[in-house]
């Protein structure tokens, strides 16, 4: 039996009239990486924002790393990490600060600290650039950096949200090999993406349209389910007959 | 109708780079692509086009007109859409779509036919107010302000970033009969997949040009034979295949992983095969592939390094 890390029952959020996100359904296992897709308002943000502890729901269920999504918000982003195209670390201080701010923030010991981030320095290969502001690093390192200092704390489970927008080709795969990496060493991946060649990366997918989940499944099994070449393809067919638009 | 020639921008007082050496042509009716990541200095060469910035050197017009004498000929001729949202949030679609109007000199009603198909769908909202729009209805109105002066070259900054890829679909549909009125084009995107959709692109990197032409005579001049892979193992197989010394490059690529061979493919190709059998995958899959725009970019990033 798979343990899931991500649970939800019904899962919905209202902002008066509008639902954002309706009744989602579904289940992330440990270790899995999980690409959640959809076009622009489909309710992405909101269903990640309930996820992280963020936001409350309006009516469902979930658990999340084994915390309930109403009552234990404090575990459950001690539990996680976030990286997102936007917010990523801080511009005027340097890589060092950022990643012992991070760290301090999230509660590891002075010794756990030093030898994390030593780690991540080697990693990266970034020791030139450890007294660097990070607003002066190009930005693939910044968005390299920046998912090694979401995952210090030894999450279960890291929240993705469009971590490789703008970056170039090749950046981009280093990237991913990082969440391969991480996810090897037992991180639950949860990664949204507007390029449909890495949600052939994922291990499954669910497609989010107009507030619901569409499908869910494997890279494979969705071209299969919709007869077609590429996941490109599938967008197309599920995101075609959205109704909303943001 | 575009002319750059040897155009260098730096900032932090000749410390960072932006633009370096940049030289390209865009033809009258042409639609054409500056195709790279964030950062590589497209909106550098964007606003010293569109006159908002002063570049270190070189030289460049519009139109004939030279970006530094003739700024304000340029500036009444051209439309500009930055990548970030520019028009007044508290304003409502039509009085944004009016007041840029008027600053040229110019009515909705006028030029009307060149907006129509694109304004009919924002319409709905003309009385919302700009700042309460979604992300599509925002690209679809700065789109209009940009065109309402019937401009002769629209310079569009990374129209389709962050948008989903239905959306941007629809919009380079919007490009293309925008493209048919005779407009000059010139616009940029982080997306390689829509490189084909131009007629030229420029792929751009850290300032330098690395290739200019049309996206299939980039692709024909792929230095080697593309192969894609693919096993029941594909996380393993990017390792396996870097640490096999018949394979020059690798990288993942969607449900394969791409790879070029040091040595002749011919002979190699059945030689990997057998040897990744040996090493446990099954379901082995290799065949020759025609490589796309990203390829060609990984390939000239790689080869410039």
């Amino acid at each position: 039996m798979k343990e899931a890390v991500i649970q939800t029952e019904k899962l919905t959020k209202r902002f008066g009239d509008f639902i954002a996100t309706n009744e989602i359904t579904f289940e992330v296992y440990a270790g899995e990486i999980f690409g959640f897709l959809g076009a622009n308002g489909a309710g992405k943000t909101t269903a990640m924002k309930m996820l992280c502890g963020l936001s409350a729901p309006s009516s469902g269920s979930a658990t999340i790393a084994g915390f309930d999504i109403y009552r234990q918000t404090e575990e459950i982003k001690r539990n996680i990490g976030y990286m997102s195209q936007k917010f990523s670390l801080y511009e005027d201080l340097t890589v060092l600060e950022n990643i012992r701010f991070f760290g301090g923030i999230y509660g590891l010991s002075d010794r756990r600290l030093k030898e994390k981030s030593a780690l991540l320095i080697d990693t990266l290969g970034m020791k030139n650039e450890v007294k660097k502001l990070v607003g002066s690093l190009p930005l693939g390192w910044k968005q390299k950096l920046a998912f090694s200092v979401a995952i210090l704390h030894d999450p279960k489970i890291v929240f993705l949200d469009e971590p490789t927008g703008g970056v170039d080709p090749v950046t981009r795969r280093q990237f991913w090999d990082l969440i391969y990496a991480a996810a090897d060493s037992g991180i639950t991946i949860f990664v949204t993406t507007h390029y449909m060649d890495e949600a052939e990366y994922c291990n499954r997918i669910s497609m989010m349209v107009d507030g619901v989940i569409k499908a869910l499944d494997t890279p494979a099994n969705l071209k299969k389910q919709f007869a077609a070449a590429s996941m490109d393809e599938v967008f197309f067919e599920l995101a075609r007959g959205a109704v909303r638009n943001e | 109708m575009v002319t750059l020639n040897n155009i260098v921008k730096t900032y932090n007082k000749g410390e960072i780079k932006a633009v370096n050496n940049v030289s390209f042509t865009v033809k009258e009716g042409e639609l054409f692509g500056l195709i790279g990541p964030d950062g590589a200095g497209k909106t550098s060469i964007f606003r010293i086009l569109t006159t908002l910035l002063l570049p270190d050197s070189g030289n460049a017009s519009v139109n004939g007109w030279d970006v530094m004498r003739d700024y304000k000929s340029i500036r009444s001729h051209v439309g500009y859409m930055p990548g970030k949202f520019s028009l007044y949030q508290d304003l409502s679609v039509e009085e944004n779509l009016n007041f840029f109007a008027s600053v040229f000199n110019t009515t909705v009603r006028e030029n009307y036919d060149l907006i129509k198909d694109i304004y009919v769908q924002i319409e709905p909202f003309r009385n919302r107010r700009a700042g309460k729009l979604s992300g599509g209805m925002k690209q679809k109105l700065a789109l209009c302000c940009a065109l309402i002066h019937r401009p002769k070259v629209l310079f569009l900054d990374e129209p389709t970033t962050g948008v989903d890829a239905v959306s941007r679909k629809e919009f380079w549909e919007m490009l293309k009969r925008l493209k048919q009125q005779g407009i000059t084009i010139l616009v940029s995107t982080p997306y390689m997949d829509e490189a084909s959709l131009c007629e030229r692109i420029a792929l751009i990197q850290n300032g330098r040009i690395m290739s200019v032409d049309t996206p299939s005579t980039i692709i024909q001049g792929f230095p080697e034979a593309l192969f894609a892979v693919k096993t029941n193992h594909m996380s393993r197989l990017l390792h396996d295949l870097r640490s096999n010394a018949l394979v020059k490059s690798c990288y993942s690529f969607g449900e394969f992983h791409h790879i070029t061979f040091a040595e002749d493919p011919g002979i190699a190709k059945d030689e990997l095969v057998r040897w990744l059998q040996e090493q446990g995958h099954q379901q082995v899959e290799l065949r020759p592939i025609t490589p796309t725009i990203e390829d060609c970019f990984i390939e000239l990033m790689t080869s410039h390094a």
